[in-house]
């Protein structure tokens, strides 16, 4: 099977001078050193010199500024209050007690006393300074843990359900993602040298086998679901391997999902957010080899020319669902199977006690935001050093104590109840389904708060809620500080994205389970026109809706928003 | 002037008779002339050459020989007091006919010590009892066994110092008894002088002026034949402006802002102050002088501890003024003095107790308690306020090193201050200047300004190097280095060595050093935060790390200056230092102290520390 012909103009078989900057800087990157180590032992400046930063990135670590104090610093005489975000690379979001606890020291040590639990379940350090990144790292590699590859053009952490109903085949689904994980991070020795001081070894073998000197146009996002949760939102990943099991339950294959993304930005017509598109059915057997096949079609098609145009959602609308999927199929040897039929019922988590037909507990603890500071991280450390079984972070940025053994479980109740964790659930319906980014003060891009700003807003929409006796109804709500979606906003019922401080888009009509996008129903308010938008929508759900009817339905039904059938339309 | 200061004659009745009708009879010349061999008397007794009661032929040769003796006015001066008062001096004496050499041991030639005739000094002291900083050449050579013998010398000491400090005139006292060692003979006994030394200085000036015109009634004046360079008056700068010491400017604050940032242990400021249209001129190394008032919630407070009432009537000095106005800005209220505790221990009944002391615990008594503990602890009803302030030290001005170039900012001083905070008794207090600069000086109040110069603190030529190292707001006078040699197009090298607390908050005009680094005013920088890690580490760490490179910029003629802490920084900088050369030259400790002896004598070696 060979890939039929197409417009070859923007991709990497053109000379780099035809190509964006980036492509450039990684080729001339020596796989990813650059001057990094020079630049961490400059004592004058607490930032690393221009293209490093953009390499620091292929190792997770983003450079990063206070941005709470850049303005008072610049009058201070004082250069922005550089410090670094260092992103952990955990495969389906598990994790040890060990590591936990290993994470939390280095946390307390180099950063701030905080972590932040993220929408692809892993952990971010913020506040770390140049000179902690090293002994930060250096401390996660004493429990097995690194940050490659967790940020950088290249594929990033892989997701995996972690809603413990099917025990067996989340166990499963858990060591492929690692799996997969481990096959697709750069090979690169640029990592061990720089952070762990290993000395440079010469070898005639290539450096990056699969990736070659340019990596990918653009970061690549991986993850799997199991039916019936759509815990990780697969239709916004990349590629999104649907987890299809036999009537014994046990795993048979995947539906293979692609060109999902979220990104976009305001005023740019042809960026957009784009849901994943199922493609047909593999057997578990074909996962590397279709794995490679999708990653190398993007690799050697993707557009490098222009970044905003870069995400493989783009490769596909550009080049067409059926070209992609021939040329996915030619690279992996086999066309693909038909897709099998599959259900979601939601993308958010079941708060508490669950319990698995392995006869293993699991209590999924609400964090807010997935932000972790004093005192609720000496809280779970209290657990984390009693627990037995293994923690996982959830794509909602939440908590799962999981893999509790029965006879274990009063105890663990009486600890939770102890460290005050058992009441981190009680609270309302909304503010259970609601995810913000981090954006401010340390997010580059940010251009309104959203953390530390939703919170509040939810508080004011209970009310609304309240008044309207919607308190228990289920809705999806999610903000991010930027049009960039990193709390995948485009999916859900209502959404807002950052556009000025206290300034947001307002977005209707997402898909209770993250399957549909939603559409800008506001430009660019504020809090008492959100406030007044909602009270109205609001409103008119709680008289008009028909039984079961979620809000994104809803609004479409009722014609106060007009649904997005596919990405490329969100913006008409 | 206290008793103390000038041991009283004890003359017996009859003769003090005999003195007086004696000076009657006499005409001005005649008396200045009787001084003087009085004076030459008193100096023959003291080298024990005299036997008390000889007859007064066998008076010193100079006596005999009135008018061929050379004048040198000698001082050792680091803030300028000493130096100011010699100029004065000076100028006074070639007034009354004689011919002085004014001189700065900075740059005094030692070899010529052996032929100095009369000698004046005057000097302060510094660190803990040190000479001031220029003056530590011409110490070493004084008091190192190639001193010359000085059996012509007549000479006479007027030592500054500070009575709160543990060594009061320390220098003053070892070069005073250093002189009578070498063959010496005192014109007249030292006089130690506390921070009000202006009236002391000027009786003790007018009096060794008298005692040597009378000498030489008759004299031609004499060829200089010392071989002290002759120094302009030290003040060419405040020569060009009406504003001094005692008439400062009315300068505006145009910024006052903290420089540390946001979590900062420190509340390190930076000040900015117009100097438009008074005509004060100033050179990098230079500093502002700051005359402060109190603040006046500690006026109130005290003048409550006190039971007296703010307009209470009172004359400070001639003028008549209220007792609040002159705990503001006439007296230092906070800090109490050894005097003090004996005024106020005498005016309760407290003395028992504070005698019972011991030195070291009076010192300890007040380090933890200021006048207005004392006055709350030995409480004191209805006296007289006069008797209060008799108690007090005038208060005096502070300086800060200038942190700009006027060739940068034309009209403008820039400081960097660092605000002394403390609490006693449970209290928050702040140190005078600075509190006053951090807490009551905001943009457009006024400050009371003059320039205090420093000639032993400068740049030398363009294209020489320099190595600057300063922790804190040591680092102020390099912003003026740096700005000036911008400025001037300089092509010279230069190296800073930078120490402070934390990286993230205290790293003082960061931005301003990025900068010249990449412009290449600054040649390097070396920076240590001292709190950043379990380990301190300090610049001099950074100086020994970087040993070969500092020696081959001494090698290269580099000029070295430090600036900033003088308890811990400068000792430990010139170990550093010391070692450094010590290692790379691969000699020994004593010749790498020459090695830096040279360099001071040769001005290559200039500290400004406080
Ligand atoms: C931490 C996290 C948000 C959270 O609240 O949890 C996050 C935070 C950031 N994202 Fe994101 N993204 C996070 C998930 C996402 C997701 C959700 C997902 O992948 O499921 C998306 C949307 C999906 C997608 O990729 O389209 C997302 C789309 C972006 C984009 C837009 C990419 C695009 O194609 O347009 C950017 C900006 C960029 O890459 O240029 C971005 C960039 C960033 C950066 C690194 C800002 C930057 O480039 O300087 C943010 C760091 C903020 C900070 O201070 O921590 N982040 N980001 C999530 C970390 C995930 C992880 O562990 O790897
Ligand atoms: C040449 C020179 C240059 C200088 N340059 C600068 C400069 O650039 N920047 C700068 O900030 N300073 C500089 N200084 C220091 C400055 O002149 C002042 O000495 C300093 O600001 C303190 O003055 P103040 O009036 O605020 O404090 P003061 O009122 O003089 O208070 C200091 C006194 O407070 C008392 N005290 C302090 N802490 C405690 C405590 N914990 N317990 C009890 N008592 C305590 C002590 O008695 C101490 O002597 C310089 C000094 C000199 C001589
Ligand atoms: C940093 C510093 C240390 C001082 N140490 C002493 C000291 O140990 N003993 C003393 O009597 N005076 C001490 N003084 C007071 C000075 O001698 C006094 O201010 C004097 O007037 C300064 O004269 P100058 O300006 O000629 O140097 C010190 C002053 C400063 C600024
Ligand atoms: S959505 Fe924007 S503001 Fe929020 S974390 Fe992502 S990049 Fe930052």
């Amino acid at each position: 099977m060979d890939i039929p012909p197409t417009d070859r103009s923007h991709d990497i078989s053109q000379p780099l001078e035809r190509l964006s900057p980036d492509e450039t800087m990684k080729a001339e990157s020596d796989y990813l050193r650059g001057t990094i180590a020079l630049g961490l032992l400059d004592r004058i400046t607490g930032a690393v010199p221009g293209d490093d930063i953009k390499l620091m990135k292929f190792h997770g670590i983003y450079q990063q500024d206070d941005r709470d104090v850049r303005d008072e610093r610049r009058r201070q005489k004082l250069e922005p209050a550089y410090q670094f975000m260092v992103r952990v690379r955990l495969p389906g979001g598990i994790c040890t007690p060990e590591q936990w606890l290993k994470i939390t020291e280095l946390a307390c040590a180099h950063g701030g006393d905080t972590l932040r639990m993220t929408t692809r379940q892993t952990f971010q350090f913020h506040w770390i300074l140049k000179d902690s990144i090293v002994p930060t790292i250096r401390g996660l590699h004493e429990v097995l843990l690194d940050t490659v590859a967790a940020c950088g053009d290249d594929s990033r952490g892989v997701m995996a359900t972690v809603d413990p109903q099917f025990p067996a085949l989340q166990a499963q689904m858990a060591a492929l993602a690692k799996q997969v994980s481990d096959h697709v991070i750069p090979k690169t020795h640029a990592y061990h040298e720089i952070w762990y001081g290993a000395e440079r070894v010469a070898s005639s073998e290539p450096e990056e086998p699969f990736y070659g000197r340019t990596y990918m146009p653009r970061k690549f996002k991986i993850g799997f679901v199991i039916p019936p949760s759509n815990d990780i939102d697969i239709y916004a990943q990349d590629l999104g391997y649907i987890a299809i099991a036999g009537p014994d339950g046990k795993l048979e294959g995947f539906n293979v999902a692609v060109g999902g993304g979220m990104g976009r930005t305001d005023q740019a017509p042809h960026t957009y957010p784009r849901t994943a598109t199922v493609i047909g059915f593999i057997p578990s057997d074909r996962l590397m080899s279709v794995t490679d096949a999708v990653m190398s079609v993007q690799r050697d098609f993707g557009n490098r020319a222009d970044r905003a145009r870069a995400r493989f959602k783009y490769t596909v609308d550009d080049k067409g669902v059926d070209w992609i999927k021939a040329a996915i199929e030619a690279r992996a040897g086999a066309p693909l199977e038909p897709a099998r039929p599959y259900e979601f019922t939601s993308n958010g988590d079941r708060y508490g006690w669950t319990e698995s037909d392995d006869g293993h507990h699991h209590f999924t603890i609400f964090i807010q935001n997935g932000r972790l500071t004093r005192p609720l991280l000496d809280a779970l450390a209290t657990v984390a050093r009693a627990h037995k079984g293994k923690l996982r972070l959830t794509p909602n940025q939440n908590l799962i104590i999981a893999d509790i053994a029965a006879e274990d479980r009063p105890a663990m109740e009486a600890l939770l109840t102890e460290t005050g964790l058992a009441a981190a659930n009680d609270q309302s319906v909304l503010r259970l389904n609601a995810m913000a980014c981090v954006a401010f003060p340390t997010c580059g891009l940010a251009m309104a708060e959203s953390e530390r700003y939703l919170p509040d807003l939810i508080t004011k929409v209970e009310a609304i809620l309240a008044k309207y006796g919607l308190e228990k109804e289920p809705i999806t709500m999610r903000m991010t500080g930027c049009p960039n979606g990193c709390a995948r906003p485009y999916i859900a019922e209502i959404a807002f994205t950052g556009r000025a401080p206290g300034k947001y888009n307002l977005y209707l009509g997402g898909g209770f389970h993250g399957e549909r996008l939603n559409r800008m129903y506001r430009e660019n308010i504020g809090e008492p026109a959100i406030l007044e938008a909602l009270d109205e929508v609001l409103g008119r759900y709680a008289a008009e809706r028909l039984p079961g009817e979620h809000l994104g339905d809803f609004t479409i039904r009722a014609g106060i928003i007009r649904e997005v059938t596919e990405g490329r339309f969100s913006n008409d | 002037m206290t008793a103390s200061q000038f041991p009283g004659a004890a003359l017996t009745a009859e003769q003090w008779r005999l003195v007086e009708a004696l000076g009657a009879s006499l005409n001005p010349q005649q008396a200045r002339w009787i001084s003087g061999y009085f004076a030459g008397l008193d100096s023959g007794l003291l080298r024990g050459g005299v036997q008390a009661g000889a007859a007064p032929l066998a008076l010193p040769s100079a006596a005999a020989a009135p008018g061929t003796r050379a004048l040198t006015i000698l001082y050792g001066s680091e803030t300028g007091n000493s130096a100011e008062l010699a100029a004065n001096l000076a100028a006074a004496a070639r007034e009354q006919g004689l011919d002085p050499v004014l001189a700065d041991m900075g740059e005094y030639k030692t070899r010529k010590l052996k032929d100095e005739q009369d000698l004046l000094i005057l000097i302060s002291t510094h660190g803990e009892g040190d000479p001031p900083q220029p003056a530590a050449g011409f110490f070493d050579f004084v008091e190192s066994r190639k001193a010359p013998k000085l059996p012509n010398l007549r000479y006479a000491v007027l030592a500054l110092g500070d009575m709160t400090y543990e060594h009061f005139c320390g220098a003053g006292k070892r070069l005073d008894e250093r002189f009578e060692v070498l063959g010496g003979s005192r014109l007249r006994a030292r006089v130690d002088c506390d921070v009000d030394y202006e009236e002391p200085a000027e009786a003790w000036g007018i009096e060794m002026l008298a005692m040597l015109a009378a000498d030489r009634v008759d004299a031609v004046p004499a060829v200089a034949t010392t071989g002290a360079m002759v120094v302009p008056a030290p003040q060419p700068a405040a020569a060009a402006s009406a504003y001094g010491k005692r008439n400062p400017f009315p300068a505006t604050v145009i910024e006052n802002m903290v420089l540390a940032g946001r979590g900062s242990t420190k509340e390190t400021r930076h000040i900015e102050i117009s100097i438009e249209d008074s005509g004060l001129q100033y050179e990098p190394g230079d500093a502002l002088g700051i005359v402060s008032r109190n603040d006046p919630a500690l006026v109130d407070s005290l003048l409550g501890a006190l039971h007296m009432e703010g307009d209470a009537p009172l004359t400070v000095k001639g003028h008549a003024t209220t007792l609040a106005e002159a705990l503001a800005d006439r007296f230092e209220i906070t800090t109490a003095t050894q005097r003090f505790l004996d005024h106020w221990g005498e005016l309760t009944s407290a003395t028992e107790s504070f005698s019972a002391m011991s030195s070291a615990e009076r010192a300890e008594f007040l380090h933890g308690n200021h006048i207005i503990d004392i006055v709350r602890a030995f409480p004191l009803q209805g006296i007289d306020p006069q008797r209060f302030v008799d108690g007090l030290r005038p208060l005096q001005p502070r300086l800060y090193s200038i942190a700009s170039s006027l060739a940068v900012v034309p009209d403008e001083v820039h400081l960097t201050v660092s605000p002394v905070r403390y609490a006693l008794h449970g209290e928050p207090r702040s140190g005078v200047a600075s509190g006053h600069l951090a807490d009551r000086a905001p943009v457009d109040s006024q400050l009371q300004v003059y320039i205090q110069s420093n000639p032993h603190f400068r740049l030398p030529d363009d294209d020489r190097p320099i190595i600057m190292i300063g922790a804190g707001t040591g680092v102020a006078p390099y912003r003026s280095f740096l700005q000036e040699r911008e400025a001037r197009g300089s092509n010279g090298r230069s190296w800073l060595f930078f120490g402070e607390r934390n990286f993230r908050t205290d790293f003082l005009y960061q931005i301003e050093w990025q900068t010249w680094l990449k412009d290449d005013i600054l040649t390097r920088m070396d920076v240590a935060f001292s709190r950043d890690h379990a380990e301190k580490v300090y610049v001099q760490h950074r100086i020994s790390e970087q040993a070969r490179d500092v020696y081959a910029w001494l090698e290269e003629g580099a000029h070295v200056y430090v600036c900033g802490d003088a308890t811990h920084l400068a000792p430990d900088v010139h170990e550093a230092l010391l070692n450094v050369v010590e290692e790379q030259a691969s000699i020994q400790r004593e010749a790498a102290e020459e090695y830096f002896r040279d360099l001071q004598r040769d001005g290559r070696y200039q500290r400004d520390v406080y």
